[in-house]
């Protein structure tokens, strides 16, 4: 039996994550971003290592450490270089403006708990809240994808979804090794479509705002 | 000896990925993708005799060793056109050689994923094995490093992994459900543990994963309206991961759609999944024989074919039962073959004319008689025109439908139509006429195309019975 402080830590933890997550969303400049995200990934790695205490499951420790020196230093600095050596710490326009992303966030954040809770009656009090919070913040980070041009938001958005997917996958109490691996994946994506992706749309055009890749379909006549 | 056939599957193209990347010479290294591709395919046909017993990882069975054998056979022709096909872009200067190293490790990669995403017995291993494939598949994509490319690996990337990462929800979700009957461990992971303890699942939480699983991995499908991807992707690559894309890939991912619904019709009160097959397969049908009309770059026409072709295969198997199980799995073969094809004589027609537009590219059958009748022979194929093997397919879908949803077979056989019309049309100014543009002579490799649709002709006309035996036996496990 998990006594109630710990299970309430956790609870902090995700729920904290989902708070994070929500700071993505307004950011409108993108050291600002990324300094957040550099946190998401902080609060991340606490929440994973916290359920490698409570329960007791010390593979969990490789993948909170591989979510903290990854997600929460590299990739950021990694990030920041970039943008200071393309010259774009300017401010980034979201598509739609930032008080409806607000909302509709609110909005997927109630969805998410409404589907959840319900469906996972029986999975325990661990995995309930946390998968209700883990799929809030999926859906914030696609909300995060869709809203944004630049190429650094939708990378960013990306990560974000697969922080909150560790969570849901430490909330499933005894999940085989695999996910581990899987998340050591996941990372290595990252890592490649920092590195690669950006460098060559960098050496084309030079430029990362997404819109200015024209369409170029073919289709016109 | 099946447990070392088993490893051969999977280690060959491994280590010939670590070897292609290491070894600089152009020439010999096309030839030594042949032969590991050539290898692979020996070995997955030795499971055909013998099959190693399931394991906790690893498993070969009645499902999957269908795709197994077509994976394999369509790497080893695909290695052959690509071999012709990339001496080309190197005489040409669109790839160097370092792209060239990269290119093969990549291609070695991609053969490692899909034949690890279908041999897993475990859930988490299928999930990382198809995102593999994701990833190796978007870096071929963007090789050519054009505006078009990047852009078309790019938007690949975003709905991709978009998708992957759904489909992850849904497998923890399954997990969950799985848990609470098998325990914690492997085992609840596990496929051959999973259909015969579905029963007890909760069916709640297996609708839920299941809806992330058909979102997720239907994407990589391109099932209408998450296909934005895979006419661009088609159409700015290699034409080889073009070929292994609509004839491979895609399959692999309705593969592991194809598993949870089994698991999702093992369990008495969870959702049919049929209904939602059903609706998303004919929707890409619907949209995608209605696109075909405006195409002008001939990759991406055939990329939209393959929307098709899934959605027809998506909605034979929504419908279950035996027959149209058959029906659906026989297409996905024989779609594989053709569509591979198709894409072969295309990449060497882009090639010899200099581009992909077709309004550029007339009177195919004069300039080059061999792909010109090559393509027509393909389209042919394609549209479901008879005596090829596709047209017997779609013709068992339609009337089996008949009997059970008269409406529905009526909204697909006329799509069906429309899409014949569009292709017959494009397939009139490709290759009849007076020729036009550039035109240099070709040095194809006819060998795979060839095989491809003599195989595709022979099903058509004469299935072999131990074929039709084995075939039925599976659609029977499916339903």
């Amino acid at each position: 039996m998990i006594d109630r402080l710990a299970l309430d830590i956790a609870h902090l933890c995700a729920g904290g994550l989902v708070l994070v997550s929500f700071m993505l969303l307004y950011q409108d400049r993108l050291t600002g971003l990324i300094n957040t995200f550099a946190l998401h990934a902080l609060v991340v790695s606490f929440s994973v290592a916290w359920q490698a205490y409570i329960q007791q499951a010390p593979q969990l420790y490789i993948t909170a450490a591989i979510a903290l020196g990854v997600k929460a230093v590299v990739i950021p600095l990694a990030l920041h270089r970039i943008i200071v050596r393309l010259g774009i710490h300017r401010s980034i326009e979201p598509v739609v403006s930032i008080g409806q992303t607000m909302l509709a966030g609110i909005g997927l954040v109630a969805l998410a708990v409404m589907v959840m809770l319900p469906v996972t009656a029986q999975a325990g009090t661990l995995a309930r809240e946390d998968l209700a919070f883990a799929l809030s913040v999926i859906l914030l980070g696609l909300l995060m994808m869709i809203s944004r041009r630049n190429a650094v938001g939708q990378v960013i958005g990306f990560m974000s979804i697969e922080n909150g997917l560790i969570l849901a996958a430490t909330g499933a109490k005894g999940m085989p090794l695999v996910v581990e691996i899987s998340v050591a994946f996941s990372i290595l994506i990252a890592l490649i479509v920092v590195g690669i992706f950006l460098f060559r749309i960098r050496e084309r055009f030079e430029t990362v705002d997404i819109h200015l890749l024209h369409e170029h379909r073919g289709e016109q006549p | 000896m099946s447990e070392l056939a088993l490893a051969a599957i999977l280690l060959v193209p491994l280590a010939a990925a670590a070897l292609l990347a290491a070894l600089p010479d152009d020439r010999t290294t096309a030839w030594l993708n042949v032969l590991a591709c050539a290898i692979t395919f020996l070995a997955a046909l030795s499971l055909l005799a013998v099959r190693p017993a399931p394991g906790h990882f690893l498993i070969v069975d009645d499902l999957n060793i269908v795709f197994i054998v077509l994976t394999t056979f369509v790497a080893l022709t695909t290695s052959i056109f690509s071999r012709s096909y990339i001496g080309h872009e190197l005489e040409s200067g669109r790839l160097t050689s370092v792209y060239l190293r990269f290119y093969h490790a990549m291609y070695q990669t991609l053969m490692f994923a899909m034949n690890l995403a279908l041999l897993a017995n475990n859930l988490g291993l299928m999930w990382v094995a198809v995102e593999l494939a994701t990833l190796t598949t978007v870096l071929m994509v963007g090789i050519y490093r054009t505006e078009a490319a990047l852009e078309a690996a790019w938007k690949y990337f975003l709905l991709g992994s978009v998708g992957i990462a759904l489909a992850l929800f849904g497998t923890i979700l399954v997990y969950l459900a799985a848990r609470a009957v098998v325990g914690e461990g492997l085992d609840a992971m596990a496929w051959s543990v999973l259909v015969q303890k579905a029963a007890g699942f909760d069916p709640a939480l297996l609708n839920l994963a299941f809806l992330f699983l058909l979102l997720g991995y239907g994407t990589k499908v391109g099932l209408v309206p998450l296909h934005a991807w895979l006419p661009d992707a088609h159409a700015e690559g290699p034409t080889p991961i073009s070929a292994v894309l609509s004839g491979l890939l895609l399959n692999v991912a309705l593969f592991a759609i194809l598993r949870f619904k089994s698991v999702m019709s093992a369990n008495p009160g969870a959702l049919a999944p049929g209904p939602l097959m059903v609706s998303l397969g004919l929707a890409s049908v619907v949209f995608a024989a209605f696109m075909l009309y405006r195409r002008q770059d001939i990759k991406r026409l055939f990329a939209y074919s393959s929307i098709e072709h899934m959605g027809i295969i998506t909605f034979a198997f929504g419908m279950g039962g035996p027959l149209a199980n058959f029906a659906g799995l026989l297409h996905m073969v024989l779609h594989s073959l053709t569509k591979s094809a198709i894409f072969f004589c295309v990449g060497h027609i882009a090639q010899v004319k200099g581009t992909q537009r077709m309004p550029d590219i007339r009177g195919l059958t004069v300039s080059h008689p061999v792909l010109g009748w090559g393509l027509v022979l393909g389209v042919v194929a394609i549209a479901g025109l008879p005596p090829l093997g596709l047209f017997m397919t779609e013709f068992l879908i339609v009337t089996s439908t008949f009997a059970r949803q008269p409406l529905l077979a009526i909204v697909l056989g006329l799509s069906l139509l429309v899409a014949l019309g569009a292709l017959l049309a494009r397939l009139n100014g490709l290759a009849f006429g007076e020729p036009q543009g550039r035109s240099e002579p070709s040095r194809a490799s006819f060998v795979p195309v060839g095989a491809h649709f003599a195989l595709v002709l022979v099903a058509g006309v004469w299935l072999p019975p131990a074929l039709v035996a084995w075939f039925q036996y599976v659609a029977r496990i499916l339903s």
